[in-house]
């Protein structure tokens, strides 16, 4: 099974309690974060404790991701070091606006690799997008490791950049999601969409969820726990997709037992477009049981 | 065995009216020795217990047994009254604070007796204790003593409590701060059980009753237990049209009511009743007519304490009525399922709801191991761990349920079976619950946190704790 990405929940690297527990809530990826959840005199105590984290803390098969500072700070490469020395499965990036920035993560990461006995190139990457600079170069940050799984928007700063607000709605983050979203799979990797902060408004998170699942995202960056059931609910097929996906699945597999090069399943032919879909609502529905 | 009767008293048509309670402690025949009692309806708001031991050490009494129905961090006052020889022994639920730190460092000649709520009316009605003065605060009174839980200054709902010391006390005092015209109807205690009234400014701060042990809770960790212990409860047979169930006190428990209402109306499922300590979220399930009555003991907040007088099927119960064990009405024995905290679990699955990890009374006996041993499904609900001490452990510090009358135990991380119940793990091996062994909870809680070094007792024992039948379940010992 391929590896979802519905939910990805944000940890302040600072808070022991919050490391130790965060894998019980069922999040597809954890990510600590040492970056705008930590204050200023909190960012050595939280990278120790996120290092300590990766070390001793069992997270099972969660995705474990860190949002470092940026390499603009005198942080930013202390974090990686110390990800990457715990054993980070992704370290994320903030702010992302030019391959470049990628390139300079990329290369300490390397670095911190061959320092701390890991194999070169199996800590991968994630870029946050969060200016108009940053979705106009899109394409070309997707585009810029091998070690990038995703990109993710980050909306607060871009919308501030756009000189607007949020809204209800989204639509200021229509041209952006789709952008971002297109930059992501012309290079085949996973899109991921903002925070939604009023964790009171079940209704209003629903309807972000439903919005964004129908653009196309992999899944949504969640800051409480309360809010992963609620998409892992939205992202779960219908029992029909269900059916008709299984059905795919058996249609291709009698074909290929009988050598056959075209399948077709009540008539209609199935194309790599239809078997794709189904092999990912296979994954969803595996995951929702 | 008989009940223990009151002393038969005649009427002598006398106002039953004292001008202060001072005078009230007079006319009462409060001697030095004797055994007084107090209800906790008011929890952390009580102002009258502090108030009435004043009075009465103001007239040079001593060596009182008091046994009140439960104690408070309030009730920190006591350590005084104790050190000057005012208070001799206590009998309480349980009690938090100063005070319990130091009854904990054995400060008292006597250990204090530790009763369940049913546990204390069973004693009470079986002459082992002989309440000869009760001091009841009710928030409305006439002047005959009908006394009710809602009153014009202060609400506490139900007087459940204070009910049986009204039915066996020899002397009943009550105090009250709305007095109102005569008949005061209905009455949760009634004019026959009482001897004097007496007016106050003040009996309590309604705000006090939804204390701690009550709180409303966000906290994703103990929601998430919560919805497993929902998830439990819906995957047992039990679960039908007029089941019942009663939630105990603590953020979690509290919080598995929300997500059984979800759960019974996607089942479209209604319960037949809810017992217990009664809150807000259980008045809206009887309001919404997903539980059909409401059997009310204790009101945990103000939504509950003003739905008795509002509600026609919220009903106030006796503390006897509750959870006595030699009741024939006991409600609780019909309990499909009850889900209670702990504060320590074992691996023989007994529950400590009295004692802190560094052995000091912090909590209350309450009616944890009545309704446990009662109910047909017993559900504790506990995080794996709290802050760096294990909750789920080796053997607990001090045993109010015992293991044997616990069915279920669910963490965050796991939920555990009592092998002794072989149709539970039939049911719940069928679900898709995290299921394992408390044995492997043990070892993940010890992984996380570690172990904590073994606490060292001294030999004098400060506490000694009743099962519901009376007899002794455990001993508390002073802290080394």
């Amino acid at each position: 099974m391929s590896r979802l990405r519905r939910t990805m929940l944000y940890v302040p690297g600072s808070n022991p309690g919050m490391l130790a527990d965060a894998v019980i809530y069922g999040a597809d990826s954890i990510m600590f974060d040492l970056e705008d959840a930590i204050s200023l005199r909190e960012k050595d105590t939280a990278r120790m404790l996120v290092y300590r984290a990766l070390q001793t803390v069992d997270f099972g098969t969660t995705e474990l991701v860190c949002r470092i500072n940026g390499l603009d700070t005198p942080f930013g490469e202390k974090d990686i070091e110390a990800v990457v020395a715990g054993g980070i499965h992704v370290v994320r990036l903030p702010k992302t606006e030019t391959a470049d920035d990628i390139h300079q993560v990329e290369a300490l990461i390397a670095k911190a690799e061959a320092k701390y006995g890991r194999v070169v190139g199996s800590t991968r990457m994630m870029a946050a997008i969060e200016s108009a600079l940053g979705i106009m170069n899109a394409y070309e940050i997707a585009h810029a490791s091998e070690r990038l799984i995703g990109i993710a928007l980050g909306a607060e700063d871009y919308v501030t950049n756009l000189k607007t607000k949020r809204s209800p709605g989204g639509i200021e983050l229509l041209y952006a999601r789709s952008q971002l979203l297109n930059a992501a799979r012309s290079a085949g990797i996973a899109a991921l969409d903002t925070v939604y902060s009023d964790m009171d408004n079940m209704e209003g998170f629903a309807d972000e969820v439903s919005l964004i699942k129908q653009l196309g995202f992999d899944g949504k960056s969640v800051i409480n726990p309360r809010q992963i059931p609620v998409v892992h609910r939205l992202f779960k097929p219908t029992d029909q997709e269900i059916a008709h996906a299984k059905d795919v699945v058996k249609a291709i597999e009698e074909a290929e037992a009988k050598g056959l090069g075209v399948i077709s399943l009540k008539g209609k032919m199935i194309d790599k477009p239809i078997v794709e879909r189904a092999l990912r609502i296979i994954d969803l529905s595996k995951a929702s049981e | 065995m008989r009940k223990h009767g009151k002393q038969i008293k005649i009427y002598d048509n006398k106002s039953k009216m004292v001008p202060s309670l001072e005078e009230a402690i007079r006319k009462s025949g409060l001697k030095s020795g004797m055994t007084i009692s107090f209800h906790h309806h008011f929890r952390e708001g009580d102002y009258t217990t502090n108030l009435v031991l004043k009075h009465i050490a103001a007239l040079g009494i001593k060596d009182l047994t008091i046994i009140p129905s439960s104690l408070g961090k309030v009730h920190e006052p006591l350590i005084e009254l104790i050190q000057t020889g005012v208070v001799k022994e206590i009998h309480t639920s349980g009690m938090r604070g100063k005070l319990a730190e130091f009854i904990s460092e054995g400060h008292m000649e006597k250990p204090i007796i530790i009763r369940s709520h049913g546990g204390r009316a069973r004693a009470i009605e079986a002459g082992e204790v002989k309440i000869d003065v009760a001091f009841l605060a009710v928030p409305r009174c006439d002047k005959m003593g009908n006394a009710s839980g809602n009153g014009s200054n202060t609400t506490c709902g139900s007087l459940g409590y204070a009910m049986v010391d009204a039915e066996y006390a020899d002397t009943v005092i009550l105090m009250t701060d709305d007095l109102c015209e005569y008949p005061n109807m209905p009455a949760s205690i009634k004019q026959q059980q009482v001897d004097f009234v007496v007016k106050l400014d003040e009996i309590g701060d309604p705000e006090g009753i939804a204390s701690g042990a009550t709180r409303y809770t966000k906290n994703p960790k103990e929601l998430k237990i919560a919805e497993y212990a929902s998830r439990v409860i819906t995957a047992l047979p039990e679960y039908k049209e007029g089941f019942s169930f009663q939630t105990g006190s603590g953020g979690a428990s509290l919080a598995v009511t929300r997500y059984l209402r979800e759960a019974m109306i996607k089942d479209d499922i209604k319960a037949g009743f809810a017992l217990g300590g009664i809150t807000e979220p259980m008045v809206d399930l009887l309001e919404e007519g997903y539980v059909k009555h409401l059997f009310d003991v204790q009101s945990f907040d103000l939504i509950a304490a003003a739905s008795i007088s509002k509600n026609a099927n919220h009903h106030e119960i006796s503390a006897s009525e509750y959870a006595n064990p030699s009741n024939l009405g006991c409600i609780a024995s019909g309990l499909d399922f009850v889900i209670l905290s702990a504060l320590e679990i074992d691996k023989a699955f007994n529950v400590n709801v009295m004692t802190g990890s560094d052995g000091v009374i912090m909590g209350a006996s309450g009616g944890h191991c009545d309704t446990a041993q009662a109910a047909k499904n017993t559900i504790i609900v506990a995080p794996l761990y709290r802050g760096r001490l294990a909750t789920v452990i080796e053997q607990v510090t001090s045993i109010i349920t015992p293991g044997n009358t616990v069915d279920v135990l669910v963490t965050e991380r796991g939920i555990a079976i009592n092998p002794q119940r072989k149709d539970l793990v039939e049911h719940l091996s069928k679900t898709n619950l995290p299921i394992v062994s408390i044995e492997a909870l043990v070892e993940q809680a010890e992984q996380i946190v570690g172990k904590a070094a073994p606490i060292s007792f001294e030999e004098q024992v400060v506490a000694i704790i009743e099962y519901r039948d009376g007899s002794v379940v455990d001993r508390i010992y002073k802290r080394g």
